[in-house]
């Protein structure tokens, strides 16, 4: 029950929202009440999960009609929800100002009930459900508050992810035909015949890939994120991209093992592609966003190598990639987004000096930047290291590669430090806004990013915090990944 | 005894603790940044006295990560050689703190300054405490970060901006080699304990000794700025003075020379490692020796003497002498960080980083002219300071092992002495040149010069009781000792007496060697070459992907893009908008999902 209250809050909020949303007040206290409830129940589902490592499950029968909302939570989808409902909450906070804002929070909610679907779907068809449910939500939000090119953006998106999704629709069916066993997905499901797992596993790839997303497959993301609103950037980058990654995991190691392990070289190269391909992106850019966008490309490339290792390192470097660049991208965009609403602009070379006009915004951007890049006793590190480690020692030398990765992070994230934080501090921005009427963080907005530098300096100290929920689940899918020749 | 974890946590919380009480108490709270140094050097010595005894080296350990194949531990022990390393970390930190009450005074930056000096004491601690090499990785890039962070602690200087970029950048080149040997040992033995892994050595492939050897050494070489990643350590000196004494002169930087030394089986094992190590080390000493010659600004001297004394200290580690450069890093610590804060006296009394404006300090300063004697004697290696034992036990190892490389580091301390001398004269002798009134240092920053003097002259004596403690051979090697000393004597006697003209004596030395000359003020342009090269490769990776990004893979959808809205047009002229065409592709997609989930649910 406690499982479909995770979906069933934020939906409520969502159509509540959505009809007595008009006014401002209302509409912030019933978005933050359904944001704060589902981490609530997010966090009683993560001490029952924890004390007692065996899955928690919900079932919705109708007599006669059979299943309908099969629900189970593990060690791969408590770590998600749980970040789906933190950033849940930071999404809230951080779009406290908008227009329209009964739409606006209800779309956030009703994204928020899906992704919290996605994560929680024990059913082929829920899951798909969900997947496509999350759209919906996410193209409004682009189309209704981004910016300038939020057409092109929103339509570049549901193109990219609608073919994605497609193909991946007729890989869940054929798993579902092939399999026998009907829609529901068991905790350790049997893998389908060797034969037609490599065709079901590229159709289903071909959805999650897109979502993670791997290069090529990758520039719906930098215009999305250009375009739309902060909080649809935190959800965007924290947990939708996470969708992807999970899909493998949770769908596509266990059901097609053999084509897993038969791919598992060709997803090792997407990674690193993606890691070296996302930073000599981001390195380019002059639009703040932009560059977070492209470094999100690169850290999704680690998440990626880890899942391809197969080993339990590799994928426990894959679940901390997945949570710490959650927190990092979503405090990120937030900064960023903060930054936009004040000064109009995110040209990086408009900016100089803010250690000095804006110190507070200025500290945790750099914090932030510094997890950004991989640096050790911040989130970024462990995933990035058990990737990498395991990686290597499944695939080699080849997998040094990624090392022009890791130092062109450090170039990227450091020249936006100097060319923002750092210098004489810009006398005007363009546009002619001062830059000395910068209004530093005010209590709201750290009430968002402190919280989430704590969490991201908790994980970078002591990863078990996430690992040690995952690890019995991700074990079995390991053995799952190499028990095939 | 002070337990270690409380040598690591209580630099952290005063970091806080300084931090976060601002500019009002920093009067009162930049001393608390001496709590971590006093524990560090505390706790090692403790230990030190300890193993004396021969008592055991007790461990705290906990897993950091845990996998079914094995768990990735993390922990702390101070065995002698980090014992060692507490007592010259928590020394000079402390020196470093009081010399910055005087010399930040004006600063109105202080809290973070005193601040990161404390995180960075508790980065380092953890550095040379760490049992494990994902742990020594961690600190390690630690310490990276607080440099990076006080290089730049003048942000609004362009150049400081750039230099602390530049500092992290090239030792992460390094840090990376150092990410694939821990990768590599992980998948060879399972283990990233460091005990275990050196256990493990002989049951190892030697190419896989080799391989994880050199690979240590890389980023060995990127910290302790080893030709060819030494362009950065000149750039730092845009750090506040005190700063280069502590991390880019006798911490942080012989970090490289402490991994090789804590991880010294894998290179015991592999003489491809061991000469590697000794060319690299060897080119390095000659190289950065010869440049420091014709520099004109105080600090950058001291900087490419700092490259070329740790290619001593690497040339000591490649002939197999580990004790040798485990010595000469402990001394040099001493002498190194004296002559660094000396030059931020000099700095700070006489207004001037350059040479050519200097002049008569001697009389104005006496109390930093006098230790600055002290610390280029002992730099020079002159009887009886602390840096004639120690160069002497590496000149020693080195000559016996490879001749030629000896020979190179004969010529390379004749550099030495030459290029101090000539320092020291052009700054203290003569007369003033520059503007203002030159004024000594007040008392704070005069107590922590007094102190590392008396060590950098004496140290010399703890020669025997480090063979003892860490085995190899103890006393001199007398002829190596009189032939060092004549060079080194006749090349201070040269640099003093030829500087006797002042700063145009470089423009005769120029006129006659030339070429020589200009190329090595120029630091073999080698600066120039690598930066030009990393700027363009920066440019062309980043354009050539956004070329990639913008042609080929968004004109392959928009293509589809287009297609799909001819298909639209085409299927439904009724439809006005994407809205609508996405309203009807929804409700086409929920009835053939409900279709699907009846037949599939069947």
């Amino acid at each position: 029950m406690t499982l479909a209250l995770l979906i069933a809050i934020p939906l409520t909020g969502a159509l509540v929202s959505a009809v007595g949303g008009r006014s401002t007040v209302v509409a912030r206290v019933i978005a933050l009440a359904a944001s704060l409830g589902t981490a609530g129940v997010a966090a009683v589902v993560w001490r029952a999960y924890a004390s007692s490592a065996e899955a928690l499950t919900y079932e919705f029968t109708i007599e006669g009609a059979g299943s309908f909302l099969r629900l189970a939570a593990d060690g791969l989808s408590v770590p998600l929800v749980a970040l789906t409902a933190l950033l849940g909450i930071i999404a809230v906070l951080a779009s406290w100002n908008v227009e329209r804002i009964g739409a606006h929070m209800s779309l956030l909610l009703a994204l928020e009930a899906a992704v919290i679907g996605v994560f929680l779907a024990a059913d082929l068809i829920l899951f798909y459900v969900a997947w496509e449910a999350v759209l919906i939500p996410m193209f409004f939000l682009i189309g209704g508050w981004g910016h300038e090119n939020r057409r092109y953006a929103a339509m570049k998106f549901f193109i990219y992810t609608f073919a994605g999704s497609a193909l991946m629709l007729v890989g869940l069916v054929l798993l579902v035909v092939l399999g026998g066993t009907g829609t529901g997905m068991p905790a350790t499901p049997l893998p389908i015949e060797p034969a037609s797992q490599t065709l079901v596993f590229w159709l289903l790839a071909a959805g999650f890939l897109v979502k993670i997303p791997v290069v090529p497959l990758h520039t719906w993301l930098p215009d999305a994120h250009v375009e739309a609103p902060t909080a649809g950037s935190i959800m965007l980058a924290g947990v939708m991209l996470k969708m992807g990654a999970y899909g493998i995991a949770r769908i596509s190691i266990p059901y097609t093992p053999d084509a897993f392990a038969a791919a598992a070289p060709i997803l090792a190269a997407l990674g690193v592609i993606g890691i070296v391909y996302g930073a000599a992106m981001a390195l380019g850019q002059s639009d703040l966003k932009r560059l977070v966008a492209y470094s999100s490309v690169a850290h999704m490339g680690f998440v990626v190598l880890g899942l391809a290792s197969g080993t339990q390192l590799g994928l426990q470097g894959a679940m901390l990639g997945m949570v710490s660049h959650g927190l990092v991208a979503g405090l990120l965009f937030f900064l960023v987004g903060a930054l936009y609403e004040r000064a109009h602009t995110r040209d990086i070379r408009a900016f100089g000096g803010l250690g000095v006009t804006v110190p507070r915004w200025a500290t945790i951007f750099v914090v932030a930047s510094f997890a950004s890049l991989g640096l050790p006793g911040l989130s970024g590190f462990p995933g990035e290291f058990a990737s990498i480690v395991a990686g290597f020692g499944r695939f080699g030398f080849v997998i040094a590669i990624a090392g022009i990765g890791i130092v062109l992070a450090g170039a990227y994230t450091l020249r936006a430090v100097r060319l923002v934080v750092h210098g004489e501090p810009a006398a005007t921005l363009v546009d002619g806004v001062e830059a000395a009427a910068l209004r530093d963080l005010d209590a709201r907005e750290l009430l968002i990013a402190v919280p989430l530098v704590a969490l991201i300096v908790a994980l970078g100290i002591w990863p078990r915090l996430v690992t040690d929920i995952a690890a019995a689940t991700l074990g079995a899918l390991a053995s799952l990944a190499g028990t095939v020749s | 005894m002070i337990p270690l974890w409380f040598v690591l946590v209580a630099p952290i919380a005063v970091a806080l603790v300084i931090a976060g009480a601002g500019r009002g108490p920093v009067r009162y709270t930049r001393w608390l940044a001496l709590v971590g140094p006093v524990a560090a050097a505390w706790a090692g010595a403790e230990r030190l006295a300890d193993a004396g005894r021969g008592t055991g080296v007790a461990a705290e350990a906990a897993s950091w990560l845990v996998t079914q194949a094995g768990s990735i531990d993390i922990g702390a022990s101070a065995d002698p050689i980090a014992s060692i390393m507490l007592v010259v970390v928590g020394v000079v930190a402390s020196m470093v703190v009081i010399f910055s009450v005087g010399y930040m005074a004006e600063d109105t930056s202080q809290p973070r300054y005193f601040a990161l000096l404390s995180a960075f004491t508790a980065a380092m601690t953890g550095l040379v405490l760490s049992t494990s090499l994902v742990g020594l990785f961690i600190a390690w890039e630690l310490v990276g970060a607080c440099s990076y962070l006080l290089i730049g602690f003048w942000f609004t200087r362009p150049s400081a901006a750039r230099a602390a970029v530049k500092a992290f950048l090239v030792t992460r080149v390094g840090d990376v080699g150092l990410l694939f040997a821990l990768a590599l040992l992980w998948r060879e033995t399972g283990t990233l304990v460091t005990a275990d892994v050196l256990a493990a050595v002989p049951t190892l492939a030697p190419a896989t000794i080799t391989t994880a050897a050199l690979l240590l050494f890389v980023g060995a070489a990127g910290k302790s700025a080893q030709f060819p990643l030494h362009i950065w350590l000149p750039d730092a000196m845009e750090g506040p003075t005190p700063v280069s004494a502590l991390i880019h002169a006798a911490t942080m930087v012989a970090a490289g020379v402490f991994l090789l030394a804590r991880t010294w089986p894998l290179f015991e094992a592999s003489e491809t490692a061991r000469l590697v190590v000794l060319v690299i080390g060897t080119v390095t000493a000659l190289g950065a020796a010869t440049i420091a010659v014709p520099q004109t600004d105080i600090k950058r001297v001291l900087a490419y003497s700092t490259i070329s004394q740790l290619g001593f200290m690497f040339a000591a580690l490649g002939a197999g002498a580990w004790v040798a450069a485990f010595f000469h890093l402990v001394t040099h610590a001493a002498f190194k960080s004296l002559l660094f804060l000396a030059s931020g006296s000099v700095i700070h009394g006489s207004g001037t980083q350059d040479l050519r404006e200097m002049g008569g300090l001697g009389r104005a300063m006496p109390v930093t002219a006098a230790t600055w004697a002290v610390g280029v004697a002992a730099l020079a290696g002159l009887p009886p300071l602390a840096g004639f034992f120690s160069k002497d036990a590496v000149l020693d190892a080195v000559w016996v092992h490879a001749p030629v490389a000896g020979a190179a580091l004969f010529i390379a301390s004749a550099l030495t002495a030459f290029y101090s001398f000539r320092a020291t004269r052009l700054a203290f002798s003569g007369t003033f040149r520059g503007a203002g009134h030159p004024h000594e240092s007040p008392l704070v920053m005069k107590v922590p010069l007094v102190v590392l003097a008396v060590l950098a002259a004496t140290l010399g004596a703890a020669s025997w009781w480090f063979a003892d403690l860490l085995g190899g051979h103890a006393g001199l090697a007398i002829p190596i000792a009189v032939a060092s000393t004549v060079i080194a004597g006749l090349s201070a006697v040269a640099g003093w007496s030829l500087y006797k003209a002042g700063p145009a004596a470089d423009d005769r030395l120029a006129g006659a060697l030339g070429g020589l000359w200009r190329a090595a003020a120029g630091a073999y342009g080698i600066d120039a070459l690598v930066m030009r090269g990393a700027a363009a490769t920066e440019r062309g990776a980043a354009a050539a992907s956004e070329r990639f990004d913008t042609r080929l893979v968004d004109g392959l959808v928009r293509g589809i893009a287009w297609l799909a809205r001819r298909v639209g047009r085409e299927f439904n002229e009724l439809q006005s908008g994407e809205g609508q065409l996405y309203a009807a592709l929804v409700g086409a997609g929920a009835v053939l999902l409900a279709s699907l989930a009846l037949w599939l649910g069947r």
